[in-house]
């Protein structure tokens, strides 16, 4: 029989950001985004938990190596985003607005484009241990 | 003797920079931590203070008043703030933890009354780095 099974990974990576519209006042911005849109950056110890699921291969028992999974991770997210300011320094969010949603959004389609299309991914991305979002709803 | 912990967190950026060494230098010893366009941490402060409970209340201090003084003189200037930029007690400071740690114990000591003692600020940085101050 072929079961599925879910294997998960925890990385974690820290960053500042800010979220505004630039099209908007300053004061349009604070009204909606409060504090986090303050124009000197805040941040975050952001904790990823990406979950894979598949049937794993009968000769090793694996859904996907670890060290692969973890390797994929760092270097195609982390090495991104880690000690960054993600409105500055990295072009995903040079025009997008680096919300928890957002940030979710990219590090899914980065890591679909490194898996195994016979592989479910899932990623949960916690903002901070109360905030936190998940891809695919 | 007992101790009383009030725990409390904030989330800023910062930077790990020293001003009068090269960019190269900051890298050298800082690492990631010196990126010039700033990254950022959620910081949890432990405040633990000290002495004996007031006999009829059954406190040693209301820990609601210890929550607001820390929230009015430690996290309201810290939170969503840009810790190198925009705090008045850390100006001219490395933004290190230990020096965040030791500015906090400072903008608290003035605001505690005397019937009790302040023990310890305890920060997080992240889950695995902390560091704790006495005075």
């Amino acid at each position: 029989m072929e079961r599925k099974v879910a294997i998960f990974r925890k990385e974690h990576f820290n960053a500042a950001h800010r979220l505004f519209v630039p099209g908007w006042s300053d004061e349009q911005n604070m009204e909606v985004f409060g504090k986090c849109s303050n124009p000197h950056y805040h941040g975050h110890n952001y904790e990823l938990i990406v979950k894979v699921t598949g049937v794993p291969d009968p000769k090793t028992g694996y859904v996907i190596n670890l060290s692969t999974l973890s390797s994929i991770i760092k270097t195609h997210v982390l090495a991104k985003f880690d000690h960054k300011n993600l409105n500055l320094d990295t072009k995903e969010f040079a025009t997008m607005n680096p919300t928890a949603e957002n940030i979710v959004f990219v590090i899914y389609e980065i890591l679909r484009g490194q898996l195994d299309k016979s592989l479910d991914l899932s990623v949960r991305l916690f903002e901070t241990e109360r905030n936190f979002v998940e891809y695919p709803a | 003797m007992v101790f009383l912990t009030r725990i409390e967190h904030f989330n800023a950026a910062h930077k790990l920079y020293n001003p009068s060494w090269s960019r190269e230098k900051n890298e050298q010893v800082f690492g990631a931590c010196a990126n010039e366009n700033w990254h950022g941490h959620n910081y949890e402060l432990y405040v633990t203070i000290k002495g004996v409970p007031d006999p009829e209340t059954g406190f040693l201090f209301d820990v609601k008043k210890l929550s607001d003084i820390i929230q009015e003189h430690v996290t309201e200037k810290l939170d969503h703030k840009n810790l190198n930029v925009e705090v008045d007690f850390l100006r001219g400071k490395m933004c290190s933890t230990e020096n965040l740690a030791m500015g906090i114990w400072e903008q608290l000591i003035p605001h505690l009354p005397k019937t009790v003692t302040l023990h310890s600020v305890k920060l997080y940085e992240t889950p695995r780095i902390f560091v704790e101050y006495s005075g």
